[in-house]
This record gives C-alpha cells, sequence and structure tokens, in this order.
C-alpha cells in the first residue's frame, strides 16, 4: 500500500505546490510592474541598516516625539509581548492614525488594546439551576489549577460546587484534582482512570442536581487542538450533560500566558469544537504577557475571563483589560 | 507563511532572476518579509534579528551575488543559518555508563517535565540501561502519584522518600547505589524564572545529585518568553540541553530556534505524543524547515515547474483530495511523478507531517523500486476499462493480467486490495477535502499590516 500512498502524496503536493503557484505568479508580476529602482553593481560593503535597537524603556521617550522609530519601537514592544506581526501592526496603525504632537500615544496605545479587549466581562451562570462550566486546553495549560482556584472563589461567594473529574487519561489526574477539590470544599465526581469521560459527567450533572449544586465544573483531559478525535469527544462531553439534563453555560479554554502565536490556532480549534465562551490566561505570575490574546479577541471575538497568577489557591482574578494593558505597556 | 512568505521572496526574486543580478535593497524587502515569518513562528525578536543579520551579511557576499541564481543561493543561506543556529547536526544525548549517572530534569510550570522523564526512563531501559525515577516534585497535588503511575507502566522503579526535594533527590541517590541503578532521573517541580526561591531550590538539588545533564523541558508552542526562561535556567542550574515538548501539535516551535540561539545548548529529543515511546531524536535540519513551514518544496517547485504540466497536476490533485481517481490516473501520475525524480527523494523532499516527524521518510524507506515496477507492469497489462473500473475485473481477468506482467494472481489481488485502501486513506485523510493536515495548512492568515 505504501508505493500507493506515496505517489499520492508526491502528486498531491506537486498540485498544491501549483495552484499556490498562481498566486505567486500574480505576486511576482505586481512586483514587476512597480517603478523600478535604480540598480547599481552589488556591492559588498553595502550600507547596513539601522540596528534595531532593544527599546522597552525608551519607547516612552521615543513616543513623545513620534516618528517612524517610534512606530517601530512600538511595534518591537508589542512584538515581545506576544502580540504577533499582524495584530501588533494593526494595534500600531491605529494609534498612529489617531496620533498627533500633543497626543500621549502611551495613552492611545493603552486605549486601543482595551478597546479590542474590553468590555471585562463576568463568568455568566444562571439565577436557577445547575450552571455547568467546561474546561478545556492544551496540555499542561493549568486546567485543573484553575478549577481548583475557580470553585474555591465560587464557594466563597456562597454558592454550592460540584467538580466533574472528565481526565480519566493522565496519570494522577484525579488525585490532583481531588486535592483542590478539598481545598476548595467541593463535591468531586470521578471514576478510575481510563472510564469514559462522558460517563463521569453524566453521574457528575446527575449527582449535582440531586445535591442541589450551583455550579458543577468540568475538569478534561488536556489535549492539543489538531488531534480530531480529541476534539469530538469534548463535542460528545456536552451533548452528554444535556442528555443528564443540563447544559453547559460556559466554556472556558486555559491559555497559559507563555504561549506564542499558536495560541491562536488553539482558540480557533477550540472554538470550533465547543464554542469556547471566554479564556483563562494563565501564569500571568511570570515575565511573559500573552499578547496574543489581542490577536484572539479580534480574530474571534472570545474575550478573557479570568486570570492566573500563581500556583496558590487564591491565585485567580477576574481579566481586566486595563491591567492587562498596563503590564505590556511596562516592558 | 508558505503563502505570503515564499509568494514574496518568489516574487521578489523573478525579477532577479531576469537581470541575474541582485540588489542589497532586494535582499533587505526579502529579509523583512522573513523577519514576519520568523516572527509568526514564534522566533524570540532578538534571535530573529540576529539571525537575519548573519543571513544578509552571507546574502549580500560576492559568491552570492555572483552566482547565476542568486534567489535559491539565498534561500539556502537562509535554511543553512537556521539549521546551523538549531545546532547544525543531531546532537545525541550520551549518558556515562562506566558509572551511575544522573538526569535531573528543569523548567516552567505545565512544560512536560513529568511525562518527559518517563519518556527517557522508557529510552534508556529499552537501550538497557536500569534507570529509575525520582519524583522530587513536591509542588504541585499528585506530582508524585502521576511519577508513580506511570514508572508501573513503564516498569521502572520510583522513589520519593521525604519532605523536602532536595533530600528526596539525596535519599535516591544511595537508594539507586544500593539497588545498582545505573541511571538516575529526577523529576523536579515546575518553577518561574522570577521565583527567585524556587530557583535557589533547584540550585540545591542541583549542587547534591551533580547531574551529568540537566534537561530543560520546553514546550514547543512558547511564544517570546521562551528566551528568558533558557536564559534563566541556564544561568541558575547550568542546562546542557532540551526537550522540545508537544511538537506534535501544529507550533511552528521557533521556541526552538531562540533556546538553541541563546543558550548554545542543543535540543536532545522532541516530545510528539502522551505516550512513552512518543519521544524522538531531534533534528535541526527537519526543524528548520518546520519553522519556515517549507521543507524542501522549495526545490521541488524548482523541478515541478520546469517538468510538468501546471493545469494537469492541479487537476489531478484535485481529483485526489475528492478520492476519485482511479489506477489510470495512478499510472499517468507514476509516470509524471518519475519524470521529477526518483519518488523517494521526492518525499524526502515533502515537508514534515504535524508533530515534524519524519512520516514521509519513513513511508520513502518502505518504497521499494522493485514493487513500483511490478505494480506498474500490473496496472500496464490491464486494460483501460479495467484500470477505470477495477471492480470488473473477474477470476480469469486476474489470470490474464498476471501473465501479462509476468506475475501471480496473487499480487493482482494484492495490488488491487492495496490501491483499495490507499484510497480509502486518503479519502478520510483529506476529510471531504479540507486538505491534508499540516502538510500545507498554513497559520491563519490575517491581514498582513502596513509595511513600516
Ligand atoms: N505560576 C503559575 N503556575 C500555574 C498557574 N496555573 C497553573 N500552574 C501550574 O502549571 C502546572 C500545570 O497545571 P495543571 O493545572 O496541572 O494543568 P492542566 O492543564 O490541568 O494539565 P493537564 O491536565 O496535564 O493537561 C502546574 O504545575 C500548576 O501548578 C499560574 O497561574 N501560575
Ligand atoms: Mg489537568
Amino acid at each position: 500500500m505504501e508505493i500507493f500512498v506515496a505517489i499520492l502524496f508526491v502528486c498531491l503536493a506537486v498540485g498544491i505546490v501549483f495552484v499556490r503557484l498562481s498566486s505567486v505568479r500574480k505576486e511576482a508580476e505586481r512586483l514587476r510592474d512597480e517603478p523600478e529602482v535604480e540598480i547599481s553593481a552589488p556591492t559588498i560593503e553595502a550600507p547596513a541598516p539601522e540596528p534595531r535597537e532593544r527599546l522597552g524603556t525608551r519607547v516612552r521617550t521615543l513616543l513623545s516625539r513620534g516618528g517612524t522609530e517610534a512606530w517601530e519601537a512600538l511595534h518591537d514592544l508589542l512584538l515581545k509581548a506576544d502580540v504577533g506581526p499582524s495584530a501588533a501592526a494593526r494595534l500600531v496603525e491605529r494609534v498612529r492614525a489617531r496620533w498627533s504632537r500633543e497626543a500621549d500615544a502611551e495613552s492611545l496605545l493603552r486605549e486601543e488594546m482595551v478597546e479590542i479587549l474590553g468590555p471585562d466581562s463576568r463568568l455568566s451562570l444562571p439565577d436557577e439551576g445547575l450552571g455547568v462550566i467546561l474546561v478545556v486546553g492544551v496540555n499542561g495549560s493549568g486546567k485543573t489549577t484553575t478549577i481548583g482556584k475557580l470553585a474555591r472563589r465560587l464557594a466563597g461567594e456562597g454558592r454550592t460546587v460540584s467538580i466533574a473529574g472528565a481526565d480519566t487519561f493522565r496519570a494522577a489526574a484525579g488525585e490532583q484534582l481531588e486535592v483542590w477539590a478539598v481545598r476548595a470544599g467541593a463535591h468531586i465526581v470521578s471514576q478510575e482512570r481510563g472510564a469514559d469521560p462522558g460517563s463521569v459527567v453524566f453521574d457528575a450533572v446527575k449527582s449535582a442536581v440531586a445535591r442541589g449544586s450551583d455550579v458543577l465544573i468540568v475538569d478534561t483531559a488536556g489535549r492539543l487542538h489538531t488531534k480530531t478525535p480529541l476534539m469530538d469527544e469534548l463535542q460528545k462531553i456536552g451533548r452528554v450533560a444535556r442528555k443528564a439534563g443540563a447544559s453547559v453555560t460556559e466554556t472556558l479554554l486555559v491559555l497559559d500566558a507563555t504561549t506564542g502565536q499558536n495560541g491562536i490556532a488553539q482558540a480557533k480549534a477550540f472554538t470550533e469544537a465547543v464554542n469556547v465562551s471566554g479564556i483563562v490566561l494563565t501564569k500571568l505570575d511570570g515575565t511573559a504577557k500573552g499578547g496574543v490574546v489581542l490577536a484572539v479577541r479580534e480574530e474571534l471575538g472570545v474575550p478573557v475571563r479570568l486570570v492566573g497568577t500563581g500556583e496558590g489557591p487564591d491565585d485567580i482574578q477576574p481579566f481586566r483589560a486595563e491591567i492587562f494593558a498596563n503590564r505590556i505597556l511596562a516592558s | 507563511m508558505f503563502d505570503t512568505l515564499t509568494a514574496k521572496l518568489d516574487g521578489t526574486f523573478k525579477k532577479l532572476r531576469s537581470r541575474g543580478k541582485l540588489h542589497p535593497k532586494q535582499v533587505d524587502n526579502a529579509l523583512d518579509d522573513m523577519r514576519t515569518a520568523l516572527l509568526e513562528a514564534d522566533v524570540a525578536l532578538e534571535v530573529a534579528d540576529a539571525f537575519l543579520g548573519r543571513v544578509r551579511t552571507r546574502a549580500l557576499s560576492e559568491e552570492v551575488m555572483k552566482s547565476l541564481t542568486p534567489a535559491q543561493q539565498v534561500i539556502k543561506v537562509v535554511r543553512d543559518e537556521l539549521q546551523a543556529t538549531l545546532g547544525g547536526e543531531h546532537v545525541r544525548f550520551v549518558v556515562p555508563s562506566a558509572r551511575r549517572a544522573v538526569v535531573m530534569m528543569a523548567g516552567v510550570q505545565g512544560s512536560g517535565k513529568t511525562t518527559a522523564c518517563a519518556k527517557l526512563a522508557f529510552r534508556l531501559k529499552k537501550d538497557g540501561r536500569r534507570p529509575v525515577l525520582v519524583a522530587a516534585d513536591l509542588e504541585r497535588p499528585a506530582a508524585v502519584e502521576q511519577l508513580f503511575t506511570l514508572g508501573r507502566e513503564i516498569g521502572v522503579p520510583v522513589v520519593s522518600e521525604g519532605r523536602d526535594p532536595v533530600k528526596v533527590a539525596k535519599a535516591a541517590l544511595k537508594e539507586a547505589d544500593r539497588k545498582g541503578y545505573d541511571v538516575v532521573i529526577v523529576d523536579t517541580a515546575g518553577r518561574l524564572h522570577v521565583d527567585e526561591e524556587m530557583m535557589r531550590q533547584a540550585r540545591r538539588i542541583r549542587d547534591v545529585v551533580k547531574p551529568d545533564h540537566v534537561l530543560m523541558a520546553c514546550d514547543a508552542m512558547t511564544g517570546q518568553d521562551a528566551v528568558i526562561q533558557a536564559r534563566a535556567f541556564l544561568a541558575e542550574v547550568e542546562t546542557t540541553g532540551f526537550i522540545l515538548t508537544k511538537l506534535d501539535g501544529d507550533a511552528r516551535g521557533g521556541a526552538a530556534l531562540s533556546i538553541t540561539a541563546v543558550t548554545g545548548k542543543p535540543v536532545f529529543f522532541a516530545g510528539v505524543g502522551e505516550k512513552p515511546a512518543d519521544l524522538e531524536e531531534f533534528h535541526p535540519d527537519r526543524m528548520a524547515g518546520r519553522i519556515l513551514g517549507m521543507g524542501d518544496v522549495l526545490s521541488l517547485i524548482d523541478k515541478a515547474t520546469d517538468t510538468l504540466d501546471a493545469d494537469e497536476a492541479k487537476a489531478s490533485a484535485e481529483k485526489m483530495l475528492q478520492g476519485a481517481f482511479t489506477l489510470e490516473d495512478f499510472l499517468g501520475q507514476l509516470r509524471q511523478m518519475r519524470q521529477l525524480g526518483p519518488i523517494q527523494d521526492l518525499l524526502k523532499m515533502l515537508p514534515g507531517m504535524p508533530g515534524g516527524k519524519s512520516a514521509f521518510k519513513d513511508l520513502a524507506d518502505q518504497v521499494d523500486e522493485n514493487k513500483l515496477r511490478q505494480a506498474e507492469a500490473l496496472i500496464l497489462s490491464m486494460t483501460p476499462d479495467e484500470r477505470r473500473n477495477p471492480g470488473i475485473i473477474s477470476g480469469s481477468r486476474r489470470l490474464r493480467i498476471a501473465r501479462g506482467a509476468g506475475s501471480t494472481t496473487s499480487d493482482v489481488n494484492t495490488l488491487l486490495k492495496d490501491f483499495e485502501g490507499a484510497r480509502k486513506m486518503m479519502r478520510t485523510m483529506m476529510g471531504g477535502g479540507k486538505g491534508f493536515p499540516g502538510m500545507f495548512t498554513m497559520p491563519p492568515k490575517a491581514a498582513r499590516g502596513p509595511k513600516r
């Protein structure tokens, strides 16, 4: 069978290359039609471009003056915060469009970021009946920890909280969640490792309803967003919850703030699969800024709901766009 | 990225080709596009700029400028530099075998340390070593249980005696010596580089276990923070190399370039899945292609444009995407592809599967030229009707076909079965024309900002 597959792949690749080539050609033609630069014989000592400086604190001074250098500095500042080249360029353009000598570029940038990310939102939980919060994300992003902190917070607000251990895959995931449930004073429903996550959720909904819980938080196994069967499994969890008599009110995507541009792909895939309603940005206690959420908000409209700022049980806060923007500006 | 980067480069370079020489300004334009591409792949800003500086110097060298194909030369320079920065050749992970060796795992939270420890132990065990795992992450709830469970699964002992990670590590060494384990793998708690106390603790563990290797687990999805983390861990625990984890996703993995560039330490392994066996040796050349998102497709393009008819190639690719191709199409393709070169070589030019896995290389190794010839002969001995509609091939026809190709009916049966299998496989893989994930899917094509 290999030989067939091999030929098919190569043929497919060549075909696709050709499809792409037409766009390449168009671009080439466009460039060809552009006015020509005077071409002199190439020299080795061609003047080097201005070295791109490491800015940071200099940004402010530069910004007060405006000019290309300032915009480049601003752009680089955003890049270092993982905003990504496209979103950074768009942001700089927005600031630039509003900038004048009297204006303070720093405030403009803050405003633009807040504009993109805001308004600050809250978790939506039903006034009556059981609210279900489904927590998803790639491996190690901080789902379980977030659930522990969130459960504690909600319990602190006077709600009765149940937790479902639907990560039946990772070693000791159940034990980890158990510890957090105790810390939060929440009731936990789990099964042995390898059990069907859907069946855990079914049981958990039933038991949460029976106990009259206000909220059920569902922990799921970490999964890379490229793995279709695993993404399907998440959809199934949602269906099972409905079948058991409750619907998912919030689907939170836990995103590690140290993640770069892949965060966009993650957000896209999880949103497509389970309709993410909000993001939890974790590990903001480090040096990472999590700027990719700007691009995510712009492209997908998904708001950030909460931020994680440590491993302690109280290290969780509602997301505040202004604070987030200030952190980026502070570099 | 392939879209924008290659399109841009090709556009820029087409112009040059007609003239045969390169203007520095054009090189700079190309490098600007390259910068965007690298940043989209999460290469750290400072690393990208330093890298492009080196490319520029080499691209403007006389040798490149005067060559007949400066454009290709520049692309080659980029790839070479990328691979060189990533460490050049694959660096083998060697642990001393004459005595008890120690490997310490470190890294930030959630980077995949515990899983990496188990994978490494599994690998060493397969190599005939007697590894022992040490659970010294006493911070995260159930981290110890996690390692014990993994150890049980792979049949490697796990120890964790004491309530202080330094003491746990110390006790583990004694235990290893007593029981004759020859590689001690110490899992440590995840820690952020800004947490001074935790970093000091890591230092103390290091001082006690005197590791032969300190591996830092780095998530392939990490963004600009990778350089800060890598530098901090190098300074505090003297990292000897990296494990790049979660490479089975679709992250471009620019972090690999960032961390190797700023530390000068190699990436030894890539984690490509959640199972103990999902650990691969890291190959800088493959990673270079992945970061650029183009494999050797560039050379494939050159070959293809020179030899093939574009419309035909496009049409058959489309057919294939719909799973509607026949043995006749296959024959046509086979012959066309042959014009491009040995199939094995072509396969090796394709960009990696998601996960940087060498799937095509493996595939290439399985393709046997003799089998290919036999298949060709069998198909040739069918009538055009039979090729288009294999369903009509009855027993007697099989015999005729086999005779015509000088083989047996069981060969005919295998061929038909294999073809149907391949067709089915392609159909499921393409998922109804969505395209083959990872091969040509590009990062989201956001509107490009204005040029600065
Ligand atoms: N510093 C810091 N560490 C965090 C934060 N949130 C989670 N962590 C740590 O990150 C690591 C992974 O967190 P988990 O909660 O286990 O992540 P997960 O997404 O449940 O992981 P899997 O279930 O294995 O996919 C743990 O060591 C946590 O303590 C945070 O906001 N700050
Ligand atoms: Mg978890």
